[in-house]
């Protein structure tokens, strides 16, 4: 117990600060991860609305591809196709080594699109159960679709999209312990870096999973209170 | 631009993989279901003492990260070695292999049993207590009532969780498995061809999925054969 307390406290020899930051880390790698997603997601949403045959099946493919691929699979797709793109570039300009693709951005792309291609179906079902009547109702009103989309459309298509949004957030908060093996410093990388030079593995994955589980049942709350939000003033079914 | 002579190379290597990854899946998935199954019924009695802890288990199992969760199994507990061999489960923890099914298996079992136990909440009440009427004892419904339409109800959203398994094994390679995915992360490295190699080993992936996909939904049309066909 005093050991528990020595390795992970904030003392000399203890890596609580270590983790508590990696934590930080992690939070904000899935958050930029989470809403660059959102751009991606609709995105495909729209391609997949489309009449169009090109965006539709371009939609289409993104979705399966991504939800179909292990993830990491994507992320070595982006590491090192990225950092092979970045050598190239940088032979050009007489540079003779190896250059790496910065790991926090390239997390913050893999899981962009990893969760975009989850996200574009989430807002693909919640726009389809907006009643059809709202759409009319903003042409009667003279509404742009731009306007219609801002004012009327979005706001609604949010309460039928909020629950799944939830459980995407909760996949990408899991998915972001994937982006330490491109080496970033994220809660499981301080975490393996803690039981290697300690040599007590067992204690740091098990506060690691400890934190992973508060950030996700913290942020969980986040989510229901959005839910209750995107309801108020309705009687919920 | 497609280089056709490097997918013929790299396609038999990555396939070396497939049957680790099979395995992995199939492994995880078989014992992580009759888990699942035993968690949902247990669950149906609703004596807190029994609940409580599976309630527990499923909470931590879906709230981590199956990464974490991994090397918990493989490195955390591989610090334990001499209880484990007083134990005479040290063979088992030594493996990567046995300690990435039982991760797999444990991870889908807590997801599994969630999927299984709405599944058997949503049997219609009236069911269950004709069957009682007509004298069928507890076991006999559960064999001839609630599972039949519970198991059927619950095949596509167990197959989501069978795709996700599918995916999960590729974090067997982090513990040193060769299987598709660390097969190809190696290729990545020697080749320096990401894309082609990642094509090549999505279509393997992707195949499997729509495999499984096209199976279960056979399946859950043949369990189904009152209903209109679309």
């Amino acid at each position: 117990m005093a050991d528990i307390l020595h390795f992970l406290g904030f003392g000399q020899g203890g890596w609580g600060a270590s983790l508590l930051l990696a934590s930080g880390v992690t939070l904000a790698l899935s958050v930029l991860g989470f809403l660059l997603g959102a751009a991606f997601g609709a995105l495909s949403a729209g391609g997949r609305l489309s009449r169009r045959l090109v965006p539709a099946g371009l939609a289409k493919a993104y979705g399966t591809v991504f939800r179909g691929v292990p993830d990491l699979l994507t992320i070595y797709l982006l590491y090192y196709g990225g950092s092979i793109a970045l050598t190239q570039i940088g032979k050009f300009f007489g540079s003779a080594g190896f250059i790496g693709l910065p790991a926090f951005a390239t997390g913050v792309l893999a899981i962009g699109i990893i969760s975009g291609a989850y996200q574009g179906e989430v807002y693909r079902g919640a726009y389809q159960a907006v009643d059809s009547g709202q759409f009319d109702a903003c042409k009667a009103l003279g509404l742009s679709r731009f306007q219609s989309l801002r004012l009327v459309i979005v706001p609604q298509l949010m309460r039928h999209a909020l629950p799944g949004l939830g459980n995407v957030w909760q996949l990408v908060l899991k998915d972001s312990a994937l982006i330490s093996v491109i080496g970033l410093v994220e809660l499981m990388r301080q975490a393996q870096i803690g039981a290697g030079s300690t040599r007590e593995p067992f204690i740091f994955y098990i506060a690691a999973a400890m934190l992973y589980f508060v950030i996700a049942a913290v942020t969980a709350s986040v989510f229901r209170y959005g839910e209750a939000r995107a309801w108020r003033g309705m009687v919920h079914a | 631009m497609i280089d056709l002579a490097f997918f013929l190379d790299i396609f038999p290597t990555l396939l070396s993989g497939l049957p680790m990854t099979m395995q992995l899946a199939a492994s995880s998935i078989s014992i992580g279901f009759v888990m699942a199954l035993v968690l949902a019924l247990l669950q149906q009695g609703n004596h807190r003492i029994v609940v409580w802890p599976i309630r527990a288990f499923v909470a931590v199992f879906r709230g981590t990260p199956l990464l974490v969760q991994i090397f918990l199994i493989y490195y955390g507990l591989g610090q334990f070695r001499p209880s484990l061999q007083a134990a005479g489960l040290w063979w088992l923890f030594r493996e990567p292999y046995w300690c990435a099914i039982i991760a797999l298996g444990l991870n889908t079992a807590a997801y599994g049993s969630e999927i299984l136990r709405g599944a058997i909440q949503g049997v219609p009440r009236g069911l269950v207590e004709a069957a009682s009427a007509f004298g069928m004892s507890r076991l006999l419904t559960l064999r001839l009532i609630i599972l039949p339409l519970a198991l059927r109800q619950a095949i596509p959203s167990y197959s989501n969780e069978i795709i996700l398994m599918i995916k999960g094994t590729s974090l067997a390679s982090i513990i040193t498995l060769m299987e598709v995915t660390g097969i190809a992360q190696g290729l990545i490295s020697q080749t320096y061809r990401a894309v082609e190699v990642f094509v090549a080993a999505g279509a393997i992936y992707l195949t499997i999925n729509f495999t499984i996909i096209s199976a279960l939904n056979a399946l859950e049309t043949w369990l189904t054969p009152y209903r209109a066909r679309a």
